[in-house]
């Protein structure tokens, strides 16, 4: 019992500290919320398709950054608008500001 | 939750168990919102490609409540879907998006969308969506009920004019029956299955819509309020809320084309010039094109020239002109005035400009009703009416919407014509509720005598019906024209694209100049679309008589070219009949408008162009366009 607390604690605190920091909102704790018995595993289950989507992505932009010829801006920006829309769904705020800032970048045709 | 269960459980438990359908690539935010939309203890199906979403709701109509969309998606364009959506199966849509620009917003209502919400999705938004089923439920009940009509397929009617050709057929097919039988009968419900849908809807038959484009006419565009115009049109069972609903779908057209319209009533002003018609054409075809008129652009601009009256088209356009001067239905005219709201004096004054030039009443007549078609065409018809030849005939008519205003004109001859093209605008607007009218107002110009302008309307709907009518129709074909109009009104109903081209197949068998008729009523239709989708354009059909040979007329510049697109045209009258059946309606109407045309039309083949046809020709069946310009 002590261990669960033990690991309870220091979840908890590891989840303030991240939303200090800006890493996650409140749309994460709302993703908490809906964590029940029903569906015991669901945050779990939303980050990793999260982090899947988001390999994917990362790496289209990555191609898309690296083309010697012109970069498709284009699609680097509906890559990144797409990030923007699941990082804010599953509260990851900070790759959403993120994501913000990039596109401004696009849109102004900025390799850099 | 079945979905029997769910409609006898009535709203007791509702919103628990409202059927979801979640539409989005974006495979984190699906499951997040399939999860909070059950959270909701709502009944959620989630799928990541927007075609199979519209499959799914094709299958069956009943089988969702409301429909939640991401707006980015690779395969189709949100907004698309959203329409598809809106048409086919009337459902409340809500779009999704991380991104909340105002001016995606203002795309995201003006397309049909419910409520527009913005990623991150909240639980809390998610509570209230219920509200739009409930609304829109509400709404529909009222609608049908007031009409005490069972609409026959609430489910697939739920849009005014499904995108679906059948469900426009349907319509129309409903719509001609009724109109062509007795225009009395304003409500043009069908009787096809009463039992299939929940609630009855009141369908706007072409009658319908001339009366309430009279009435707002009456009143002033800004003045016009449901309580009022619901008693000038003194209609019963017609309640204020099925008023205000089509006053608002109205309205929304009238803007449309008003835009369009300005165009055109630019161009309609060279009304001597064909180009001008072609323009428009080419103008209407944009902005016709709503859904997917396209390829209709073609055959606009082909059909314009084959539309020497392209002018008049223009005119005809502004359906405030065609208040069908001449024809006996004033209402119409208001129609036009009505739907020249929009674009009020520009379409007017063109078409009357034109009138006088062409010293034919009849063309004034004309031009009232291309005013209308032009609006009609505008919103779609624009588009429409160029498909309406269905990307064969594109000659002459659907010159999208132009031509709807080019037959008008050119019908003018027809003094009938004109009015019945108008009647059938207005039909064809009201039924349509998107671009109706523009067809039915072609059904009337086609058959000035077509009496049967609802069947022009209702045939924009059966334009999609009698479109495979039309075809067998194709005898008939003088009449044709009356068909064409139907046609097109059934084009417009159709998704508005297939619809047209549909009949306009059919025309080309029969009557060349039918078709010309037809897709002027198509055009309208299209136009009138916004109207009505019921387009009883069916009834245009019968017009195709008239119609071909005011088509004729009017494309007689041009068109002498194709007879073939006559044909088109002739059949596109016939399509508007739901089968067969429409086109009987249609050429009946049709000869009558083209009896009457006839008369008038041998005197002043001159179209509000200033061409002068040869309605004697039109008789004759030799349908080339011996009209000479």
């Amino acid at each position: 019992m002590d261990v669960v607390n033990q690991l309870q604690r220091q979840f908890i605190d590891y989840s303030a500290s991240l939303h200090r920091e800006g890493f996650l909102d409140d749309q994460f704790t709302q993703l908490q919320k809906l964590q029940d018995d029903n569906s015991p595993d669901f945050v779990v289950e939303v980050a990793s398709l999260f982090f899947e989507d988001c390999e994917k992505l990362i790496n289209n932009m990555a191609r898309a950054l690296e083309q010697q010829q012109g970069v498709d801006f284009k699609q680097v920006d509906a890559s990144v608008h797409q990030l923007k829309g699941s990082s804010s769904s599953i509260g990851a705020m900070r790759v959403k500001d993120v994501c913000i800032a990039f596109r401004s970048f696009c849109e102004a045709q900025n390799r850099e | 939750m079945t979905v029997e269960q769910i409609v006898s459980e009535g709203k007791d438990q509702f919103p628990i168990g409202m059927r979801v359908l979640a539409v989005d690539d974006d495979p984190t935010c699906l499951l997040l919102l399939g999860t909070l939309l059950r959270r909701c203890q709502y009944h959620v199906t989630t799928t990541s490609q927007a075609k199979t979403a519209l499959k799914m709701l094709r299958e069956n109509k009943n089988k969702f409540d409301l429909v939640i969309s991401d707006v980015h998606m690779p395969d189709m364009d949100g907004f698309k879907l959203l329409e598809h959506v809106g048409l086919e199966m009337d459902l409340p849509v809500i779009m999704l998006s991380a991104n909340g620009d105002t001016k995606l917003v203002m795309k995201g209502i003006t397309h049909g969308a419910c409520d527009y919400l913005l990623k991150p999705v909240r639980i809390e938004e998610l509570q209230n969506i219920w509200q739009h089923v409930v609304r829109r439920k509400k709404k529909d009940r009222c609608n049908s009920g007031s009409k005490d009509k069972p609409h026959p397929d609430s489910g697939e009617a739920a849009g005014i004019g499904n995108v679906d050709n059948n469900g426009k057929l349907n319509k129309k097919r409903k719509d001609q029956n009724e109109d062509e039988d007795d225009e009395r009968d304003e409500n043009g419900h069908d009787n096809e299955d009463p039992s299939a849908q929940k609630k009855p809807r009141v369908v706007w038959s072409v009658e319908l819509h001339r009366k309430f484009v009279a009435a707002v006419n009456q009143l002033g565009i800004d003045k016009a309020v449901p309580k009022k115009i619901l008693e000038l049109m003194n209609v019963e069972k017609l309640t204020r809320e099925n008023v205000a609903s089509h006053l608002q779908k109205f309205r929304l057209y009238l803007k449309r084309i008003s835009c369009v319209a300005n165009q055109q009533a630019n161009m309609a002003a060279a009304l001597g010039t064909a180009d001008s018609a072609y323009l428009r054409m080419g103008s209407l075809n944009g902005l016709g094109n709503f859904h997917t008129l396209a390829g209709s652009d073609q055959l606009h601009n082909a059909a314009f020239r084959s539309f020497p009256p392209s002018g008049v088209l223009g005119r005809l356009n502004t359906p405030a002109g065609l208040g069908i001067r001449g024809l006996p239905s004033p209402g119409t005219i208001q129609l036009g005035h009505v739907q020249n709201s929009g674009n009020p004096t520009n379409d007017l004054s063109k078409l009357q400009s034109f009138v006088p030039g062409n010293h034919n009443t009849n063309i004034l007549q004309g031009m009232p009703m291309s005013l209308e078609l032009d609006r009609l065409q505008h919103n779609k018809s624009v588009g429409h009416i160029g498909e309406l030849p269905t990307t064969d005939s594109t000659t002459v008519f659907p010159g999208s919407g132009s031509l709807v205003d080019a037959r008008i004109t050119g019908f003018s001859n027809n003094p009938l014509l004109g009015v019945t093209s108008n009647s059938l605008m207005f039909e064809g607007s009201s039924q349509q509720a998107t671009s109706h009218t523009s067809v039915s107002a072609i059904g009337f110009q086609n058959g000035n005598a077509l009496s049967d302008f609802t069947s022009i309307a209702p045939a924009s709907n059966q334009l999609q019906d009698s479109k495979a009518d039309s075809q067998g129709q194709a005898s008939p074909i003088n009449c044709n024209a009356g068909q064409i109009i139907r046609s097109a009104p059934q084009e417009w109903n159709a998704p508005r694209k297939d619809a047209p081209y549909q009949s306009h197949a059919l025309i080309n068998s029969s009557i060349p100049i039918n078709s010309a008729m037809i897709q002027l009523g198509q055009c309208l239709d299209r136009n009138n679309s916004i109207f009505h989708r019921t387009t009883d354009l069916d009834s245009v059909g019968p017009l195709n008589f008239v119609d071909p040979l005011s088509i004729k007329h009017s494309e007689g510049d041009n068109y002498i070219m194709e007879p073939s697109v006559i044909e088109k045209e002739g059949y596109l009258m016939f399509q508007p009949r739901p089968h067969g059946s429409h086109v009987p309606d249609n050429t009946g109407s049709l000869k009558d408008l083209a009896s009457a045309m006839m008369k008038q039309v041998p005197t002043n083949l001159s179209f509000v162009a200033g061409r002068r046809f040869r309605m004697q020709w039109l008789f004759s069946k030799d349908f080339h366009m011996k009209i000479r310009m």
